[in-house]
């Protein structure tokens, strides 16, 4: 996927600027933090799950070339194969000639970010294979030609509207006089199409939530159902994941399972946690005569013995970007990649290079709000900070910013030099405010002044006033 | 295989991992073995009798209707019964399942009982569910002739037949007793946990049930099973 | 139980480098506060700031040289007390983790850190205060400052004081608990984005209907003041302190300065 990145200020300034987004981000903060908050105080031992959970995917992490050599042997065992792809070229390249050995023209596709990640859609497509997105938020937005705009409300950015129009000119079938006012409408219309999508494909495409090393499982967990028509119609079922997916045994999974749908959409479970292991047995009626597992790395393992070693520990719940002002404001695609929000802020770089990705873990307040709502207990704030040192370090930050704090931070280390200074400046700027209590516009200070008036300073510092006053105690007490 | 050893090495690199170190392999391994349960939250953990009524009550909030019957034999009035409260035609596709075999269907003269996988005609299915789980309201399933995997998703209305001797009250104990049927590490070729019918909340953050799995999930707890 | 008088405790005052510069009020309204409770308050000259502008553009060394400073300047008091939870919070819950490795400098910060709280938690957690003795006519509500209420747990102790301000109608405003789009140099780094998250404030500010907007850190108080200022809205905007000790009566954020 083409990274925009790099144009965030202006994705942002497009996005503040389009009326419909901002009605389309309304439902992030109407659709999921309550409910979050209803499920986690329904269930006391939540945040004794979040310490566990955090436990499990650490042990996990700091064992993971046993847990994946593991992981392979039982996948092997139930007749499944297993194929490692160090990049995103190398998964790309094995999807392909799985399709290419099973003649597929169409696959069926899960929800699945990895696939995101890794561009699958469009080199399909230029390859002559026809991926069909079957989660109705991805059918919208491949409809639509964009990307995933949230990792689990991939079309949160449209407008129920907006989706009407897309069917319309998409779906030939469509009479004018068909009523799609209602969102029942528009999910039955995709259910229908989509049906026979599912019969024609030869190969069906998911993504994984865990895989399990103690049997060789992979783990889907869904609420519509696609996910498993797409793996259990088919011919050939291929599961892509990360390799951070892994967890011990099928405890490990029930464990975090508890935070998964909760910290997501607030639902004690999604509808459907579905346990794939190998193809079909001898004696099954259905199922997928293939089963493939392929093992993406694509940077992870540069993140391990790091200090971003714990964004492996991410579960793809979204909870962080739910909740993150940032990302309410501007939506997911002004982050310009796979993933937005905070997690994206600490992922992209990983993945994709902080020369690309510098402003996404500027763009954050540090309001916390994503570390105190991740279930995994991923210190996010830290590692975005972690990552503007890494730039300090390399010298990416414009020279303006670097420069200003450089000569800051002079007068910072130096308290007689700082209070000459401040006692210094408060009337110079008394000379600006001109009596005035505030500023309308101040030079040099435009980021603020553009949006906001500044008060007017006092034309004593607090330190000088306080001196003057213990004097006068002095002077009393003489 | 380069990409597999390519990947492995970067991960130990990282690690500072060293291949054949016996601590670290004997630590997963031990792991593994032992399975640890972590946290079991109290809510399923109950007298018997209040599990069931809670997983009764559970499932009902996830909008999947519930029936609860004194024995095997009423199951099948209790699905022509749904059927015709629902405005269905008379028949049902289902696998192979003993429990359900012996259920007298024949009684039930105008319904038509199809056996086997599902196909995409197919209104109704009905299945046997392994186990339920208390804690969520989610019945398991496992693939096989007896219940193939396709009845649970391809029929508009899905029928789960649950023993109210099988319902749990969490995951972990369902898990333990598909490791007893199956031995420890192995697996059917799919576990489906279901919470409910089939839903999304895609366009605009509404919540519609019925997406592509089943629009209604109906959930028949056997007492005397 | 000992005879003795218990020495009043020795509290050094960490000003914040905003309030030194835009509202010296509110350091006065600390020392108030903390003297009324019976401490003995200093102001060491040889303080700055924080070092958060450093911290967070990922300048460490002059972070830790700004840290070291800091903790020099206080190590000889019983407390270290800040009119702010951004601040508070990087003095007890960052400096100690600037000095990983340096095990000399590690335990003075530490030994620090333990000693540093923010002014409301100072005065309901460690001296026990329950109420203060302040008038003030009219409604407000309490915006919850990010790095107070996630990072210190601020949330209850300011509003427990408030409900004992005779006078006072605590009206809570929607989402108060949700970031004022300040963030530090993010303000200004971001402009349109911190515009975008502050109008979503104000708009819950005004919606509260109180006349007033308290809140215990001046950085967002300055935003939400300037965003209120500039959509011509008639809120007042005062640091919590000012409030509780009784000097309600100064002219508000940007309304003029004494």
């Amino acid at each position: 996927m083409q990274i925009t990145s790099p144009a965030f200020k202006e994705n942002a300034r497009t996005a503040l600027a389009d009326p419909q987004l901002q009605k389309a981000l309304v439902h992030v903060r109407s659709g999921f933090i309550d409910k979050r908050v209803k499920a986690m105080d329904a269930l006391p031992e939540f945040d004794a799950l979040r310490d566990s959970a955090r436990a499990i995917k650490d042990h996990t992490l700091t064992h993971l070339d046993l847990y994946l050599e593991r992981y392979e042997e039982k996948v092997r065992e139930a007749g499944g194969v297993v194929h490692w792809a160090e990049t995103a070229d190398d998964a790309r390249s094995v999807v392909l000639e799985i399709c290419r050995a099973a003649g597929a023209r169409t696959v069926t596709k899960g929800k699945s970010m990895i696939t995101e990640e890794i561009g699958l859609n469009d080199f399909l497509e230029k390859e002559g294979v026809r991926p069909v997105e079957t989660d109705l938020g991805e059918y919208i937005i491949q409809l639509r030609g964009e990307h995933p705009s949230h990792i689990i409300a991939p079309a949160v950015h449209v407008t129920r509207d907006q989706v009407e129009a897309d069917f319309r000119r998409e779906h030939d079938h469509l009479r004018p006089d068909r009523d799609l006012s209602e969102p029942e409408a528009l999910l039955g219309e995709a259910r229908r199409v989509l049906r026979a999508e599912y019969f024609s494909a030869d190969v069906g495409i998911t993504g994984a939530n865990f895989l399990v090393a103690e049997t060789g499982s992979s783990v889907i967990v869904t609420n519509e159902g696609n996910g498993d028509l797409t793996q259990i119609l088919p011919r050939v079922h291929v599961v892509i994941a990360s390799i951070e997916k892994v967890v011990p045994t099928l405890e490990d999974m029930s464990q975090i399972l508890r935070l998964l749908a909760r910290s997501a959409t607030g639902q004690d479970m999604s509808v459907y946690t579905t346990v794939s292991t190998g193809p079909r047995r001898p004696d099954d009626p259905d199922g997928p005569e293939e089963y493939h597992v392929i093992l993406l790395d694509n940077g992870r393992s540069s993140m391990l013995g790091t200090e971003f070693q714990d964004m492996l520990r991410c579960i793809r719940c979204g909870a962080c970007m739910n909740h993150c002002p940032v990302y309410h404001a501007v939506g997911g695609h002004a982050y310009g990649w796979v993933y937005p929000g905070p997690m994206g802020a600490v992922l992209t770089p990983s993945l994709a290079g902080i020369d690309k990705s510098g402003h996404l873990p500027n763009a954050s307040t540090f309001c916390g709000r994503c570390e105190a709502v991740c279930p995994m207990h991923i210190p996010l704030p830290k590692m975005m900070r972690h990552w503007r040192e890494r730039e300090f370090a390399r010298g990416l930050n414009p020279a303006t910013q670097r420069y200003g704090l450089r000569a800051w931070a002079l007068f910072a280390r130096h308290p007689r030099l700082y209070r000459l200074a401040t006692s210094l400046a408060l009337p110079a700027l008394s000379f600006f405010t001109a009596r005035r209590p505030r500023f309308r516009y101040l030079p040099l200070a435009g980021g603020w002044t553009r949006n906001r008036d500044l008060p007017a300073p006092p034309s004593r510092t607090f330190m000088q006033q306080w001196r003057e006053r213990e004097a006068e105690k002095q002077g009393a007490h003489a | 295989m380069s990409g597999r050893e390519g990947i492995i090495g970067k991960v130990r690199t990282a690690l500072g991992a060293k291949a054949g170190d016996a601590a670290r392999t004997r630590a997963v391994h031990e792991r593994l073995l032992a399975a640890p349960q972590g946290v079991i939250p109290a809510r399923g953990q109950l007298p018997h009798a209040k599990q069931v009524r809670l997983f009764c009550m559970m499932a009902e909030k996830v909008s999947a209707s519930v029936q609860r019957v004194k024995k095997p034999d009423s199951v099948p009035r209790a699905v022509a019964a749904y059927l015709r409260a629902k405005n269905l035609p008379s028949a049902v596709r289902m696998g192979s399942d003993e429990r359900l075999a012996a259920m007298p269907w024949h009684t039930m003269k105008s319904l038509e009982v199809k056996t086997g996988a599902a196909d995409p005609e197919d209104e109704v299915g009905v299945s046997h569910a392994l186990a339920g789980i208390a804690e969520t309201g989610t019945v398991a399933l496992y693939s096989g002739p007896r219940n193939p995997t396709t009845v649970n998703f391809l029929p508009e209305h899905h029928i789960v037949v649950v023993d109210a001797k099988d319902i749990a009250g969490d995951m972990e104990t369902v898990l333990a007793s598909l490791r007893q049927t199956f031995g420890k590490g192995k697996m059917p070729r799919t576990l489906n946990l279901i919470t409910g019918p089939s839903r999304s909340a895609d366009i605009e953050q509404t919540l519609l049930v019925g997406a592509h799995g089943p629009r209604a999930l109906h959930l028949i707890v056997v007492d005397g099973g | 139980m000992s005879d003795e008088i218990r020495k009043p405790p020795r509290v050094g005052l960490f000003v914040t480098c905003l309030v030194d510069l835009f509202r010296p009020s509110v350091g006065f309204a600390s020392v108030k506060l903390l003297e009324d409770a019976g401490c003995n308050v200093e102001v060491p000259m040889a303080q700055t700031c924080c070092g958060q502008p450093a911290y967070n553009s990922g300048d460490r060394d002059d972070t830790v040289a700004i840290a070291r400073n800091t903790i020099e300047a206080f190590e000889e008091f019983d407390y270290v007390v800040a009119p702010s939870g951004s601040c508070a919070g990087m003095l007890k819950k960052h400096y100690p983790a600037l000095f990983k490795g340096d095990a000399h400098w590690e335990t003075r910060a530490a030994a620090f850190a333990a000693r540093v709280h923010e002014l409301m938690s100072f005065l309901v957690d460690v001296l026990g205060m329950e109420k203060v003795d302040a008038v003030h006519e009219g409604t407000v509500t309490y915006h919850d400052s990010c790095a107070g209420l996630r990072e210190l747990g601020i949330a209850g102790q300011p509003r427990r004081l408030l409900s004992s301000v005779s006078g006072l109608e605590m009206r809570e405003m929607r989402d108060a608990d949700v970031c004022c789009g300040f963030g530090g140099t993010f303000c200004v780094k971001y402009p349109d984005i911190s515009n975008r998250i502050v109008e979503e404030k104000t708009s819950n500010i005004k919606a509260s209907g109180a006349e007033t907007l308290l809140a215990g850190d001046l950085g967002c108080l300055m935003n939400m003041a300037g965003k209120l200022q500039r959509q011509g809205m008639d809120v007042k905007v005062r640091h919590v302190a000012e409030v509780l000790a009784g000097m309600g009566d100064t002219p508000a954020i940007g309304k003029g300065n004494r």
